[in-house]
């Protein structure tokens, strides 16, 4: 018998417990001040709209809603990005954080051959252990977290991540640090971002809270951004869960940045792949959402 | 500049049936006609969104208690325990006794991969990457990829279509079963086979289910037009309800893709039938894991439909309804074809097409007829000679039967 989640196991005991003074500080879900879920007036807006179209529900391409994964793609690499504007990058719908992280570890599996092994901050998500080790990589850690001071042990990081045989892929939180809530400053990302491009690694991003974390799409997004200025390889993927508050609807993209676009398409190929034993293709409701308020400039500045 | 970390990608092929509809939209050709891939069309052509899902989708719509927080990792349960009771039929004894378990999967795919990925780690042995999984010859082509990439090294086929008769090749069919190895996994078509629409009868069936117990074979069951193919639920449910009865422990992957046309909501089940309440859990508590390293949790919209539609009488009623206007619309359309043909003289026999059942035909059209009717007379078909009947429509159906006609007569 398998065990509980560590993490959604500690709702499904919270949903168990009779008392009365119960408190659920566990699974990661926006709450309002009366401790209930939220959903955002652009998100309701944008239904409204799309209920009024009385869309089909035909099948998206294996990639994804187009208008929601461009869309994405700028969110992330801003619409002033040369990897933006040249095209040189390909980005396919996913299922939320999670889907997305998968197919990217997926697809580096079949086509990183230069190393197995992924380099996660010490901790990270507990769910990205157990995703990169399904894919059929390798799980190797590089200090991150400082327990004596609550911070980042960035002298640590820094060592660790010197030592990182080269070509091997690591994995970093764009923002928000999840579990710790710990980021490092810009000057201590133009740093990593350094070291990084010595040793050669390929930068797996994973950006979960772009918005969410301080409030500024663009500051959030900003290491991210400069690692890919810098010539960094760079993976991404993104979950709209918590800043569009979509959780259920599993709205995700996965990105990786490539040299040009013929390459992009080449990519893209392999990625379709990969995803339709998965799941044949996407689901459509929250990318429609999540589109409609990206692309709409009234909904968008919401 | 070092090369790219990306240079020896390969252009992977694009998926033959989704390129058939690109090629498709980019023909100007007036009398175009589609007849890819497998969604279902009205008379006039269009896409059809069930009257009753626009009905609960209102209600969901106006419902404001409801939010966008996640499901659980196995699902929604009203969803769950409602798709397997479709499945299984509402006096099933299996859900009686509680030896019945659900996973809401990414349409019917997502179901089969969770499947597929549970049986390698844990069927047979641990991690036995070596169980021979058969699919029938032919299947949906997707079926190879998904246990290939949930890791299983050994996928055989088991003959199916025999095309000399344009039926099931049952004498074939046994004795590929009575062959393989033991505890070998089975993936069955539960009713309207793709891409032949060719199922065995109640009597062939039970001849199947005899030799699969017998030989200790895994019975994995494919639903993905159940109430599509004849108009009734528990008619199409047969086989699957027969097996189950019989005894056995097995999956049946469920589509809600065509039945309730939520294709791009991606709703799908996969229902596991165990010896016992004990066992079922411990197999879900396992599917569990692999659910929450795939997709963490499944999408709310499409769930919600259909455990809405399903819990109320009088929604399932009009389900029922809408779903017999879809699979009449199709037979319809056979029996069109079929006297077209017939009245043509169109050499060999066609009463396969009104045999058949469901959604697809095989026509019998070889490769280069095929081509033809690509090519010339601008009606898109799998080089199978696999037709979807959706895409005849009243306006296409005398063009469509005159070109294979022309097809059969002109190109050998």
């Amino acid at each position: 018998m398998g065990p509980p989640d560590p993490i959604l196991g500690v709702t499904e005991a919270f949903k168990r417990d009779t008392n009365s003074k119960k408190m659920n500080l566990g699974v990661g879900a926006y709450r309002d001040d009366n401790g209930k879920p939220y959903v955002l007036n652009c998100v309701r807006k944008a239904e409204a709209m799309i209920a009024a179209k009385k869309m089909d529900k035909e099948y998206l391409p294996i990639a994804g809603l187009a208008d929601f994964t461009r869309a994405s793609a700028e969110l992330a690499l801003g619409e002033n990005s040369e990897a933006f504007k040249s095209g040189r990058y390909v980005t396919v719908q996913g299922i939320s954080g999670t889907g997305s992280l998968r197919v990217g570890a997926n697809f580096l599996q079949r086509f990183f051959k230069f190393s197995r092994d992924v380099y996660l901050p010490k901790p990270s998500w507990g769910n990205h252990t157990p995703i990169f080790r399904d894919a059929g990589l390798q799980l190797q850690a590089y200090r991150y977290y400082d327990p004596k001071t609550c911070s980042l042990d960035f002298n640590g990081a820094m060592e660790d991540i010197s030592k990182i045989p080269e070509k091997s892929i690591i994995l970093l939180h764009a923002c928000a640090h999840n579990p710790t809530g710990v980021d490092p400053r810009q000057e201590q990302w133009k740093e990593l971002a350094s070291v990084v491009k010595k040793r050669n690694l390929l930068a797996y991003f994973d950006m979960a809270y772009q918005g969410f974390a301080s409030g500024d799409i663009n500051r959030d997004a900003w290491a991210l951004r400069h690692f890919i200025e810098q010539g960094i390889d760079v993976v991404l993927s993104q979950s709209y869960a918590k800043n569009m508050g979509l959780y259920g609807e599993r709205a995700g993209a996965f990105t990786v940045i490539c040299r040009d676009a013929e390459e992009a398409k080449r990519v893209e190929s392999q990625l379709k792949i990969l995803i339709r034993p998965m799941y044949s293709n996407p689901p459509m409701n929250g990318a429609r959402i999540a589109s409609l308020i990206l692309n709409t400039p009234e909904l968008r500045k919401e | 500049m070092a090369a790219s970390i990306f240079a020896a990608v390969p252009r992977a092929p694009p998926v033959a049936v989704f390129k058939l509809t690109a090629d498709f939209r980019e023909d100007g050709d007036s009398r175009k006609v589609n007849l890819g891939v497998g969604a279902y069309r009205t008379d006039e052509g269009q896409p059809w969104v069930l009257p009753v899902v626009r009905k609960v989708e209102q209600l969901i719509a106006g419902d404001g208690s409801l939010n966008h927080e996640y499901l659980p990792i196995l699902g929604l349960p009203e969803f769950r325990a409602n798709a397997s009771r479709i499945a299984l039929g509402d006096d099933s004894p299996a859900i009686a006794q509680k030896r019945v378990g659900s996973v809401q999967g990414l349409g019917g795919t997502g179901a089969l991969r969770i499947g597929a990925e549970f049986l390698r780690r844990w069927y047979n042995g641990n991690n036995n990457t070596a169980t021979p999984v058969y699919v029938s010859s032919p299947t949906w082509e997707n079926h190879n990829s998904v246990f290939m990439d949930a890791g299983f090294k050994d996928i055989r086929t088991y003959r199916y279509w025999d095309a000399a008769k344009r039926g099931l090749d049952l004498q074939g069919l046994l004795d590929d079963m009575e062959k393989a190895p033991e505890f070998s996994i089975f993936i069955l078509h539960a009713c309207a086979h793709n891409p032949t629409g060719t199922d065995p009868t109640p009597d062939q069936w039970k001849q199947i289910a005899a030799v699969m117990k017998r030989r200790c074979l895994f019975p994995f069951f494919d639903s993905a037009y159940q109430g599509f193919a004849s108009g009734s639920l528990d008619k199409d449910a047969w086989a699957v309800r027969y097996f189950v009865s019989e005894g056995f422990e097995l999956f049946c992957a469920q589509s809600f893709s065509k039945n309730f046309g939520l294709y791009n909501e991606r709703v799908g089940n996969l229902s596991v039938v165990g010896k016992d309440e004990d066992n079922v859990q411990r197999v879900l508590s396992q599917m569990e894991k692999i659910v929450r390293t795939t997709w963490s949790n499944p999408p709310s919209q499409g769930a919600r439909i259909v455990a809405t539609t399903l819990t109320s009488p009088q929604l399932f009623a009009e389900w029922k309804d809408n779903v017999k206007t879809m699979a009449d619309r199709v037979l319809l359309m056979r029996s069109e074809l079929r006297s077209r043909l017939e009245s043509l003289g169109t050499p060999g026999t066609w009463n396969h097409i009104t045999d058949q059942i469901g959604m697809f035909s095989f026509t019998g059209l070889n490769p280069k007829q095929v081509e033809y009717m690509i090519k010339e007379k601008h009606i898109y078909l799998m080089a199978s000679g696999r037709i979807n009947m959706c895409g005849l429509t009243t306006k296409n159906l005398d063009y469509v039967a005159k070109s294979i006609h022309e097809a059969v007569t002109k190109i050998q």
